[in-house]
């Protein structure tokens, strides 16, 4: 049983390998054959892996398959396992499942662009890397596929690499993500270090069985150490303040690469991450609160920049970021289900946002200001009602996907005793509403603001890119109703998810009143409804309200649309810093200055002292044959007088 | 007669041999020079063979002689080709293969 695990990250790399190795020499429809069929098969094999995972008893569904032994040092082992449960087949799903629909809109959507085969490798290789962060069974492997992500979103962020600003989006995610590797990996080490080992099963076992050795820690302990040095990576990878300015430059790669790297799959693998460790968060209150606080904050500020944003790419992407806030808002509660449960609809709707931008840019000739866009209503009806759906989802609206993965986390909140935080996670669901509608109003209604020329080309997208949205847009409606609330009924997705978190020690849940429950679900809608109705009010019914309000409070609008000069803050507090201090110290005064010198002096010794003996050496072959004479009777006389 | 002799004999050939070879500049007298080296050489080596009454020497003398002959083959065809590109048989001449 489920032996053939190994073979769901080995086809994508498989398809990678054929296509990047000798992709260049097949024709295109070839190529993308190759790229669709690998995720395709993949996601085939995810669905079986997940039904046999079905057919365990609940507590039996912990599958740990042993490959082969890849480290062996000492006492330290680690090995090539993964771990098959009901976390990692819900993130497998997700992942192939969006994964296959983005491989197919891509065959129309790059269908002009040069180095096909290559995108399609480096989206396979991606698939690949992600599967292997999800499937792996020890926190070494977990590090091989998070780094493997992190190299295929730079690859791809970077795929117009004849563009400075994308090399320079694709340099600046790398790098930021390698500041919060650092934590990853020394939480890692600690990791180690206290259980050793690394294996997931073994070190949440330790932890739940040695219960005086691991209490919960009232202060700072080893395992907050060790959660806050995993959150550290968490917060490189999910985009989270303050390493999430990454992101939205990342938007500089195509648009299906904005939809499933950087919006539905890799970017929740520190969501993933935080509730595989859920054993070690929840004995350490200091890192949830941490993990809380700044998810709710990320989802705020982010939000607020999304307001004013005028590229179509750039709103998604703080969208993104405030939708991974709330996910961490979930984790940092201990509602890690309800976190699982967002990230899941979250994959949705958001890559249904992203596919449906990149099908709006693709009619548009590939302008992405929202500006210089209105009334595409017509012109893309597929693309217009498919967005509409997800922007509806992404708001809250009943009963869409994101009505019960979002409420369910606002619920938390309020039941687990952080009112505090559910208001701004209110204030930010009406946020987002507004922002959503106001792109949606911007792009699909009003006046056409655009040159006829655009208007000449303006055409709906091919079926290989409706199709997948049409798909999305049901997952959009339907895909909330496996995590139903208490007061509508079962919530089978948390059910299914409750074995993974078996070492996890469960948070005190309020009072289960159905009658307030539905009083808060009631009050989350109203709040998207008022932010769907504001962004009616500014861009619909009063088009010119929104540039008068921009005009009246233009220091506010200044700061949220050069988001809170963040990257000028980097920039001046860390970057150029560290700039003057390379080019200064290291690169004048200690390359220049001593390696070079040094080096330098060493030859110029040598050719110093040469300029002297190189006389011998003058070609005369009588002074040469006078050498030879006078050497050897100096070897003579050396042995017939000293020693004899 | 002494051993000595030959000895006394072999050196002063060997030496008019060696100085000859660093004064002189003509390439045809310094390959002489070198032959008369070599023959300075044999000479003690058949003197040694005789003193010692053992034939090594004597073959040794054979190995040198065809060593010289192939020697004086290769110097002689370097000496012609030496006039055709340089026009002179001064070896002061040829000292391109320096520093």
């Amino acid at each position: 049983m489920t032996d053939y695990l190994w073979l769901i990250p080995l086809v994508p790399l498989a398809g990678a390998a054929i296509n990047g190795l000798a992709g260049k020499r097949f024709p295109k429809p070839v190529v993308s054959l190759i790229a669709c069929g690998a995720s395709g098969i993949a996601f085939i094999l995810a669905i079986v892996s997940f039904f046999e995972l079905l057919q365990y008893a609940p507590d039996q569904r912990h599958l740990l398959r042993v490959y082969f032994t890849w480290i062996a040092s000492g006492d330290f082992v680690a090995k090539a396992e993964f771990l098959l449960d009901p976390l990692s087949a819900v993130m497998i799903l997700v992942v192939t499942g969006v994964g296959f629909l983005i491989h197919i809109y891509s065959i129309g959507y790059m269908h002009a662009e040069d180095g096909y085969y290559r995108f399609f490798a480096y989206m396979n290789l991606f698939l690949f890397a992600m599967l292997i962060l999800v499937l792996s069974g020890n926190f070494l492997m977990m590090f091989v596929g998070w780094e493997g992500v992190g190299l295929c979103s730079y690859l791809l962020i970077g795929y117009y690499f004849d563009r400075r600003s994308a090399g320079d989006a694709g340099k600046k995610a790398f790098i930021v993500n390698r500041i919060g590797d650092v934590g990853f990996i020394l939480g890692v080490f600690l990791i180690f270090m206290t259980f050793n080992s690394l294996n997931f099963g073994e070190v949440f076992r330790q932890i739940a069985e040695g219960a005086d050795r691991f209490p919960v820690e009232a202060g700072v302990g080893v395992l907050t150490a060790i959660g806050l040095l995993l959150f550290v990576g968490a917060t490189g990878k999910s985009a989270q303040i303050p390493l999430y300015v990454w992101l939205p430059d990342a938007m500089e790669g195509p648009t299906p690469v904005s939809a499933l790297i950087h919006a539905a799959t890799m970017v929740t693998a520190g969501v993933y991450m935080v509730v595989r460790c859920s054993p070690v968060f929840s004995r350490a209150p200091i890192a949830m609160e941490v993990v809380m606080v700044v998810g709710v904050v990320t989802a705020l500020v982010a939000a607020t920049i999304g307001l004013v944003q005028t590229d179509i790419k750039r709103v998604l992407a703080y969208s993104t970021v405030s939708q991974l806030g709330y996910m961490f808002v979930a984790a940092g509660m201990g509602a890690f289900s309800a976190g699982i449960f967002h990230l899941m609809t979250h994959a949705f709707f958001k890559a249904l946002l992203f596919l449906g931008a990149g099908s709006v840019i693709h009619a548009m000739s590939g302008e992405q200001d929202l500006m210089r866009m209105g009334g595409l209503r017509k012109h893309t009806p597929i693309t217009f009602w498919t967005m509409l759906i997800a922007a509806l989802a992404i708001s809250g609206i009943f009963p869409l996907a994101g009505f019960f993965s979002k409420d369910e986390i606002l619920w938390s909140a309020w039941s687990n005793g952080h009112p505090f935080i559910w208001i701004i996670g209110l204030i930010t669901a009406g946020l987002t509403a507004f922002y959503m509608f106001r792109l949606v109003f911007l792009a699909f209604f009003g006046k056409a603001r655009y040159s006829d020329e655009v208007r000449h080309h303006l055409h709906e997208s091919p079926s290989s890119m409706t199709g997948p949205l049409m798909v999305l847009g049901i997952l959009s409606i339907a895909g909330g109703f496996i995590g139903l609330p208490a007061w509508l009924g079962p919530n089978r997705f948390f059910h299914f998810l409750e074995p993974s978190l078996a070492f996890t020690l469960a948070t005190e849940h309020g009072e289960p009143s159905h009658f307030v429950e539905l009083g808060f679900a009631a009050l989350s809608i109203l709040a998207a409804v008022t932010g769907i109705y504001v962004a009616y009010r500014m861009y619909i019914a009063h088009p010119d309200r929104a540039d008068s309000l921009a005009a009246r409070w233009q220091g506010i609008h200044r700061l949220l649309y050069r988001k809170y000069y963040v990257d000028e803050l980097y920039d001046a507090a860390i970057v150029n810093p560290m700039l003057n201090a390379s080019t200064r110290t290291l690169w004048k005064q200690t390359d220049v200055g001593i390696i070079d010198r040094a080096v330098n002096g060493a030859g110029e010794m040598i050719q110093g002292m040469a300029s002297i003996l190189k006389n011998v050496q003058n070609g005369l072959i009588r002074s040469y044959a006078a050498w030879i004479l006078l050497g050897t009777v100096a070897i003579l006389l050396y042995f017939s007088m000293f020693r004899s | 007669m002494d051993t000595l002799h030959y000895l006394i004999l072999s050196m002063l050939l060997f030496i008019v041999g060696a100085v000859g070879f660093i004064v002189k500049k003509n390439i045809i007298s310094i390959f002489l020079c070198l032959e008369l080296m070599l023959n300075a050489v044999n000479l003690s080596f058949v003197a040694f063979s005789r003193q010692l009454n053992q034939v090594h020497g004597q073959i040794f003398v054979f190995f040198v002689m065809v060593v010289a002959a192939a020697e004086a083959a290769v110097g002689l065809a370097i000496t012609i080709v030496l006039y055709r590109n340089r026009n002179t048989l001064n070896v002061d001449d040829a000292d391109v293969m320096k520093w």
